[in-house]
C-alpha cells in the first residue's frame, strides 16, 4: 500500500497469465511483480541498473525490471524466471546450470536465465565470448561466472541437438 | 594424487539440493517473506562521518499518512537491556571500548550510522518520511586515515576518546634483533591493501513477526549466525529462550559481513514488539556501502633478513590496521593477518607490532579472506624483493623457505586467538608449488615473456604461496533424525549463505543412512530446530558440522541396523541401508526405514525392537579445537598494455590441499568465486572516501566488481589431497582459499611484466592509471 500518490489500473499478461490490477503510480516493476503478483523468483540487487538480478523478459527483450515502473508495462507481454519450465520440466539452460554448478547462493540466476535466454534465441550457437559479453551486465559474486559460461555453451548444444526453441 | 573414492555420495559431484528452487524461482529469501499488514522500515542515517547529534525532530515525519512510527534511542532506550550492541569477542588488546550503539543519540562515527527509524505501510512511504526526519548537527574533525589517526594529536574518531588506539597487542618469537644484526641481506618496505566492500548480491535484510498466539518472536535474517543473534535479542529484549526465534532463510552470498549482528536486527525486532506488527527491512545497495561491515586496509612497515642463499632469518615490522568506527566483532581481522604471514614458511624469528586504529569510516569486520589476504600479500611481495636483490628465481627462494612436507604435522611458535598452538597438520607445500609450476609452465616461461616483448607485449607470470586456517572450532551440532515416513531430517546452526551446505549435510548423511539424497531435508540456520549453533564463517561448515553429521549418521544407522536384525531376524552384518529400507545383503529380506522409525517410536505396552533407547534421533557435538591448514599456490599470467595501464588476467593456476574433497565441483566453485573476489581486489575494487571520509563510491557503477569479460579463461586446477588427521573426513575448509593468494600472485605477475621497467608494487587495488603511474615513476627513476 502506498497512500501518498494515485494509482492506476494496469492490465498485463506475465508468464502467459494474464492480470489486471490497480498500482501505484511510482511502483517499480520489480517490486509490483515481487511484492503484488508475489512472484518472487525475481531479485533486486542494487535497485540502480547495475548488477542485472532484476532482469525479466519484456515483449522477449531483457530489461531491468528495477528501472521501469509497473505502470510502464500496461498492454505488455512479460516472462520472468518462473516462466522459463515447462512446469515442472526445467528448461535446458536451468538444467545445465544445476550440472555445471552455475549458481552458488541463487541469487543473480534468474537475471542471469532471463538474458541468457535471449541470448539461445538471438544467437543459438555462440562462442564462450559471446555469452560473456551477453551477461558483462550481470554481476555474480559467488561463481566467478566459469561454470555459468559453460552451462550456457553446453545448453546451446544441446538445444540445437534437440530442436528445443 | 586423488585416491580413488570407495564412498557413493561423499567425494562425488552429486547434484545439489539447493539448486531446483533456486532455478526455478522458489528459493525463499528474505525479502520473499510477506505478511498480511506487513510495516516497512527505512533508516535515518547520518549524512556526516563525524558530528554531534543536538535534537532529532521527527515531527513533519509522524504527520505524514501511513506512518506509524518514528523510533529513536529516546523511544527504545527503556524497552532494551543496554543501549550497546557489545558482541566483541574477548581479547586483553582493546585500549577502549567501542560498542555501537542500536541507535545513534548523541554523536555520529560514521556516515551511515542509523539514527532513526521510520515505520510505515510501504517501503516508499518510508523512505519519503524518513527524508523528513530533522536531525541537527554539529560536525567534528574526522579520523580517516588509519595511519595519521595514531598521531597524539590527530582529529578523534570518537569525541573525547583519550586516543584513537582501539586495540594494540604483539606477536612473535624467537630474536628478532640477533637475526637481523647478523643477517647478509635486510629489505625494508611499506605495504598496502586497501579496503572493500563485500557486495554480497543479496544485501541485508530482516523481517520480524510477534505470534499472538504463541507469544514467540521470530526474526527472519539474512544471517551467518542465527543462533549467535538470537542469544544477542533475548538479552537485548529480555526475552526468554523458548519466545525468540531467529531463521536464516535463502541467503544470496555472504561473504563475511552478514556473521555480525547488526543494529537493524535488533530494531526490527523491537519494531514488531512494539507495534504488534510484521515488520521488514530490506538493505538497499547505497546502505549496505554504509551500513555493511567492510574489511582490507592495512599498512604494513615491514622487514625481512636473509642469508646469502635467500633463506630467511627474521620478520618483522609493524601492522596499522584500519578498525573502522566501531568494534562490531573483535581484533580477530588483525590478529589473522599477523598470525598467517609466516605460515607457509620456515621463519625462525618473527615480531609483529600491531595497532588497530579507529576511524570514521564503516566498522571492519572479516571479508572472505579476513586478513590473510593481506598477510600473503606482504610476504610474497618481500619474498618477490629477495629474490630480485638476490638474483635467486622467484620461485627457488620460495621453495627454500617452504616447510617441508617430511616436518609435517609442523609445529609452529604461533598460538591461535583462543591461545591454542598453531600446528600445521598436513600437507606438503613444495609438492604443492611444484604442481603449480609445472602446470603454469614456469620453466618455460621466460622464452615466452622474451618472444612477446620481441613483439612489445609485456607478458609476466606470478606466484604465490598460501596456507589457510580453516574449520575454526570448537564445534558445530548438527542432529540427524528419521521420521515415521522414512524421511531423513538433517538439523544444524551452519547456516548456509551460498557455500552447499546444505548439499554437503546431505552427502555426508546419506552416506550412512542409503545413499538417497532425495530423502533427505536439511535446516541449515535455524535455532527453532536445533538449539546450539555457530554459524558460517571461517571456511568451517564441511569440517566442524561435517565431522558432526558424520558423527550422528554413524549412530543412527548403528541403530538402525540393530533394530532392524531383530525385526528381521538376522544378524546385523547381514544388513545393508539401501535407500528407505534395510534389506539383506544381495536382496531378499527387508524393512522399511519408516517402519523401523515407527517401531523405535514405541507402542503403550510393547518392547522396542533391541530394547533400544526410543526414537531414531542423534544430535552430535564433535569438538575439534585445533584449526585445520589447507594450502596451496596460484600462479597467473597476466598482460599489460604498457600505452593504457590495462591489465588482462591470461591464466589462472590453482594447485591446492583441502584434504578430502566432499564434492569437487563444489570446492572448485568455491576456489574459483574466490579468485573472482581476489582478482577484484587486485585490479578493480576501490572504496573511495574522501578526505572527511565522506564515501564516494556508492554505487555498483562506481564500485566495480569483475564482470564474466574481464575472467580469464577457465582456471586450471592441480588437486592434492592429504587428509586432516583432525576429523574423521580427513577434509580442510576451502571456502576462502580462492582469494587469499590473489593480490599477492597478480601484484607478482605485474612487477614481472613490467620487469624492463624495474617497477616495485607496494599496493593493491592496481587501477590502469596506477600502472601507468608506476612505468612513469620507474622511468623517471631510471632517467
Ligand atoms: S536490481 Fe535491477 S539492475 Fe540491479
Ligand atoms: S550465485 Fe551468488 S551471486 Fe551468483
Amino acid at each position: 500500500m502506498d497512500s501518498a500518490v494515485d494509482t492506476r489500473t494496469i492490465s498485463l499478461t506475465v508468464n502467459g497469465k494474464a492480470y489486471s490490477k490497480a498500482v501505484s503510480v511510482r511502483m517499480t516493476l520489480a517490486d509490483f511483480l515481487r511484492h503484488e503478483l508475489r512472484l518472487t523468483g525475481t531479485h533486486v540487487g542494487c535497485e540502480h541498473g547495475v548488477c542485472g538480478a532484476c532482469t525479466i523478459l519484456f515483449d522477449g527483450m531483457s530489461a531491468r525490471s528495477c528501472l521501469m515502473l509497473a505502470v510502464q508495462a500496461n498492454g505488455h507481454e512479460l516472462t520472468t524466471v518462473e516462466g522459463l519450465a515447462n512446469g515442472d520440466e526445467m528448461h535446458p539452460l536451468q538444467q545445465a546450470l544445476s550440472e555445471h554448478h552455475g549458481l552458488q547462493c541463487g541469487f543473480c540466476t534468474p537475471g542471469m536465465l532471463t538474458t541468457l535466454v535471449e541470448l539461445l534465441r538471438d544467437n543459438p550457437s555462440p562462442s564462450a565470448d559471446d555469452v560473456r559479453i551477453a551477461i558483462s551486465g550481470n554481476l555474480c559474486r559467488c561463481t566467478g561466472y566459469e561454470g555459468i559460461i559453460s552451462a550456457t555453451l553446453d545448453a546451446a548444444e544441446k538445444m540445437r541437438a534437440g530442436g528445443v526453441k | 594424487m586423488i585416491a580413488p573414492v570407495d564412498t557413493r555420495i561423499v567425494g562425488h559431484s552429486v547434484e545439489r539440493l539447493e539448486d531446483r528452487a533456486l532455478l526455478m524461482g522458489q528459493a525463499r529469501f528474505v525479502d520473499d517473506i510477506a505478511f498480511p499488514g506487513m510495516l516497512h522500515i527505512a533508516f535515518v542515517r547520518s549524512p556526516h562521518a563525524h558530528a554531534l547529534i543536538n535534537s532529532i525532530d521527527k515531527s513533519a515525519a509522524l504527520d505524514m499518512p501511513g506512518v506509524h512510527a518514528v523510533l529513536t534511542m529516546d523511544d527504545i532506550a527503556p524497552l532494551l537491556a543496554d543501549r550497546l550492541l557489545k558482541v566483541a569477542l574477548p581479547s586483553p588488546a582493546y585500549r577502549q571500548e567501542l560498542h555501537r550503539p542500536v541507535l545513534a543519540d548523541k554523536e555520529v562515527v560514521h556516515v551511515g550510522e542509523a539514527i532513526a527509524a521510520v515505520i510505515a505501510e510501504s517501503r516508499y512511504v518510508a523512505e519519503d518520511a524518513a527524508a523528513l526526519v530533522f536531525v541537527d548537527f554539529d560536525t567534528l574533525p574526522v579520523a580517516n586515515d588509519c595511519r595519521d589517526a595514531m598521531a597524539p594529536d590527530a582529529p578523534r574518531a570518537h569525541h573525547g576518546a583519550p586516543h584513537n588506539i582501539a586495540a594494540e597487542f604483539d606477536m612473535g618469537y624467537g630474536d628478532c634483533v640477533s637475526a637481523f644484526a647478523g643477517a647478509a641481506h635486510v629489505l625494508k618496505e611499506t605495504y598496502w591493501q586497501h579496503r572493500g566492500v563485500a557486495q554480497s548480491m543479496e544485501c541485508r535484510g530482516v523481517v520480524a513477526n510477534l505470534d499472538p498466539m504463541s507469544d514467540v518472536l521470530t526474526l527472519w535474517s539474512s544471517t551467518q549466525t542465527p543462533h549467535a543473534g538470537k542469544r544477542v535479542l533475548c538479552g537485548l529484549l529480555g526475552r526468554d529462550e523458548d519466545k525468540m526465534r531467529v531463521i536464516t532463510p535463502d541467503v544470496g552470498g555472504g561473504f563475511g559481513p552478514k556473521l555480525v549482528f547488526y543494529p537493524e536486527e535488533a530494531i526490527v525486532a523491537l519494531a514488531a514488539q512494539m507495534l504488534q506488527a510484521p515488520v521488514k527491512w530490506i538493505e538497499d545497495r547505497r546502505e549496505h556501502f554504509v551500513a555493511t561491515t567492510q574489511e582490507r586496509d592495512q599498512y604494513w612497515d615491514m622487514e625481512i633478513a636473509v642469508d646469502a642463499q635467500g633463506k630467511i632469518l627474521g620478520l618483522r615490522g609493524l601492522l596499522i590496521h584500519d578498525h573502522g568506527a566501531y568494534t562490531a566483532r573483535g581484533v580477530n581481522i588483525a590478529y589473522g593477518s599477523a598470525a598467517a604471514i609466516t605460515l607457509p614458511y620456515v621463519v625462525p624469528n618473527y615480531f609483529l607490532d600491531i595497532k588497530l586504529v579507529a576511524t570514521n569510516k564503516v566498522s571492519v569486520t572479516p571479508i572472505r579472506g579476513a586478513g590473510q589476504p593481506q598477510a600473503v600479500f606482504v610476504m610474497e611481495r618481500l619474498l618477490d624483493r629477495v629474490a630480485r636483490e638476490l638474483k635467486i628465481d622467484r620461485a627457488e627462494v620460495r621453495r627454500r623457505n617452504l616447510v617441508p612436507g617430511a616436518a609435517m604435522p609442523y609445529k609452529t611458535p604461533l598460538k591461535t586467538r583462543g591461545g591454542m598452538q598453531v600446528v600445521l597438520d598436513s600437507g606438503d607445500y613444495p609438492a604443492t608449488q611444484k604442481a603449480a609450476l609445472d602446470a603454469a609452465g614456469w620453466e618455460d616461461f621466460k622464452i615466452r615473456q622474451n618472444d612477446a616483448r620481441a613483439q612489445g607485449r609485456y607478458i609476466g607470470i606470478g606466484v604465490a604461496n598460501y596456507v589457510e586456517g580453516t574449520g575454526r572450532g570448537p564445534f558445530e551440532p548438527v542432529s540427524v533424525r528419521v521420521a515415521e515416513n522414512g524421511r531423513i531430517h538433517v538439523a544444524s546452526g551452519a547456516a548456509a549463505m551460498g557455500q552447499s551446505t546444505k548439499t554437503m549435510l546431505a552427502q555426508v548423511v546419506a552416506e550412512q543412512l542409503g545413499c538417497d539424497m532425495s530423502n533427505i531435508v536439511v535446516v541449515a540456520g535455524d535455532t527453532g530446530a536445533i538449539e546450539l549453533g555457530m554459524g558460517g564463517f571461517n571456511s568451517r561448515q564441511a569440517v566442524m558440522a561435517g565431522s558432526s553429521a558424520h558423527a550422528a549418521a554413524l549412530k543412527i544407522r548403528k541403530k538402525i541396523l540393530l533394530v532392524a536384525s531383530h525385526m528381521l531376524n538376522v544378524g546385523e552384518q547381514a544388513l545393508e541401508i539401501e535407500g528407505r529400507v534395510v534389506r539383506l545383503k544381495g536382496g531378499g529380506a527387508q524393512v522399511e526405514l519408516a517402519e523401523i522409525a515407527k517401531a523405535v517410536a514405541g507402542l503403550p505396552g510393547y518392547y522396542i525392537p533391541g530394547n533400544v533407547e526410543p526414537g531414531l534421533q542423534a544430535t552430535e557435538h564433535v569438538i575439534i579445537n585445533d584449526m585445520t591448514y589447507a594450502n596451496g599456490t596460484c600462479a597467473v599470467e597476466v598482460e599489460v598494455d604498457v600505452e593504457t595501464g590495462l591489465v588482462t588476467v591470461a591464466r589462472v593456476v590453482f594447485a591446492h590441499d583441502c584434504g578430502k574433497m566432499l564434492h569437487p565441483k563444489i570446492v572448485e566453485g568455491q576456489i574459483i568465486g574466490g579468485i573472482a573476489h581476489g582478482l577484484g581486489n587486485a585490479l578493480f575494487e576501490w572504496m573511495a572516501y574522501d578526505e572527511n571520509a565522506q564515501p564516494v563510491s556508492n554505487t555498483l557503477a562506481e564500485y566495480l566488481l569483475i564482470t564474466a569479460t574481464e575472467m580469464p579463461p577457465p582456471v586450471e586446477f592441480v588437486h592434492l589431497e592429504s587428509p586432516s588427521p583432525l576429523n574423521e573426513l580427513g577434509i580442510k575448509g576451502v571456502g576462502e582459499s580462492g582469494v587469499i593468494p590473489m593480490t599477492a600472485a597478480v601484484a607478482s605477475a605485474i612487477e614481472d611484466a613490467l620487469a624492463p621497467f624495474n617497477v616495485n608494487i607496494t599496493k593493491v587495488p592496481l587501477s590502469p592509471p596506477d600502472i601507468i603511474a608506476l612505468i612513469d615513476a620507474a622511468t623517471r627513476k631510471g632517467a
